[in-house]
């Protein structure tokens, strides 16, 4: 349990997705003037992430790895190669289903999510936590712990970014920083502050 | 000809992928902080680009416009594990280094955005042109940041020591600051300001304006 713990507190903190490793910076960037978007996207990315990491794992652990497909009779087939182009196709399907899914049952849910939902299949914090899995190897519980983690780190990031946004469309930035390159120094310094994060061993 | 090298040039300084249409950024942060990294990753950006373009370019026609986007993605997820498998069987170290980043190529909003916006109105030759070009406009970043952040945070240029760090008993105490993920976000920060200050054009307009002290004691009078 423990063990499960730490996990998530390293893929949420100290390895947040989009502040140590980047990942997902597009939307990051483009999707947080706003606390209220932010708020909405960052929900749909863990939902997506929560899904993908597990899925993909199921997938890696029976149809691609070393051996894997022994079941079917092809003890020695190695079908790795494949695994990105299986956990894009993955992905795809994944946001494609659930889009459908919610539309139909939960339409409220989909009025709030609905628009994000496209725009998360080429998020690279989705592909990028499913490639982390891959190589980091996790088993199935540790990839729904990590899936969940590492989604809510970044919803964190993109909330925590809208609100400092929010207040600085009233300050007085100089003309050629407004905008996008203020931006990218408020994510340098919050990155920063993720920083403080590291030393902590679990 | 004249049309071909506007084509390769314009993404390069005029247009260029990261500075002013602002995609692709995940991969230029994550992989700068070594030039010998950074360059291999260029290369096989521009080569993913290049080759994607081309053959999307090829098969424009033919395919139907509803299914474009997973026949652009499989595309370009194929060319991806090509150039996957070739760093793993000839620069393993590297390959060990750029970890994700590689495979993150497909999601990389160059690739896409330029399938389509180009790609799919363009036929093949100028296409892969355009490929290279902007490929090579977010090599020229890439390099850019990767420059200063070895330079100064390990005192080195690809990996051959310019500057003896104290460790090695020289004189120069890196900047260690440049090697950690926050330098990323400022260098590029800089850079679109420094940008943005030559083309004023680029410049954003305000959300809300600041009225000068005079003129808001005026109007509360």
């Amino acid at each position: 349990m423990e063990h499960y713990l730490g996990l998530l507190i390293t893929s949420m903190f100290v390895e947040n997705m989009a502040l140590s490793f980047f990942l997902g910076m597009c939307t990051f960037l483009a999707v947080s003037k706003k606390i209220e978007t932010a708020l909405g996207l960052g929900v749909a990315v863990v939902v997506v992430q929560s899904i993908t990491v597990p899925a993909n794992n199921l997938a890696l652990q029976y149809l691609l790895d070393d051996g894997a497909l022994a079941w079917l009779g092809f003890p020695e087939a190695n079908l790795r190669f494949l695994s990105l182009i299986t956990f894009i196709g993955i992905i795809a399907a994944m946001v494609q289903i659930l889009e459908m899914f919610l539309d139909k049952y939960v339409p409220v849910l989909y009025n709030a999510l609905g628009v994000f939902l496209p725009l998360i299949t080429v998020n690279c914090a989705i592909l990028g936590g499913a490639l982390f899995m891959m190589e980091r190897s996790y088993n199935f519980p540790e990839s729904v712990v990590f899936g969940f983690g590492s989604g809510a780190g970044w919803a964190l990031a993109i909330v925590a970014i809208a609100g400092v946004r929010e207040k600085l469309k009233y300050s007085n930035v100089p003309p050629a920083l407004r905008g996008l390159g203020v931006t990218f120094i408020t994510a340098g310094l919050m990155s920063l502050g993720f920083m403080s994060f590291s030393g902590v061993q679990l | 000809m004249v049309e071909y090298k506007k084509v390769l040039l314009d993404p390069l300084v005029e247009n260029n992928p990261i500075m002013l249409q602002v995609l692709g950024i995940c991969s230029a942060l994550a992989v700068t902080s070594q030039m010998q990294v950074a360059f291999t990753m260029s290369i096989a950006l521009t080569v993913v680009t290049a080759l994607s373009n081309f053959s999307i370019s090829l098969v424009r026609n033919i395919a139907p416009s509803s299914i474009r986007i997973i026949i652009q993605m499989t595309i370009i997820a194929s060319l991806v594990i090509i150039v996957d498998q070739f760093l793993k069987a000839y620069l393993f170290d590297i390959s060990k280094v750029l970890s994700v980043f590689v495979g993150l190529i497909i999601t990389n909003c160059i690739v896409m955005g330029r399938a389509e916006a180009y790609a799919m109105q363009n036929p093949p030759i100028p296409s892969l042109i355009d490929g290279i070009g902007n490929g090579l406009g977010y090599s020229l970043v890439l390099m850019i940041v990767a420059v200063v952040r070895e330079f100064f945070g390990s005192g080195s240029l690809f990996g051959f020591d310019i500057l003896i760090t104290v460790n090695n008993s020289g004189w120069y105490v890196p900047n260690g600051l440049l090697l950690l993920p926050p330098s990323a976000f400022f260098l590029i920060g800089i850079m679109i300001w420094i940008v943005r200050e030559v083309r004023r054009e680029q410049i954003e307009p305000v959300e809300f304006a600041i009225q000068s002290t005079a003129q808001a004691t005026a109007s509360h009078l």
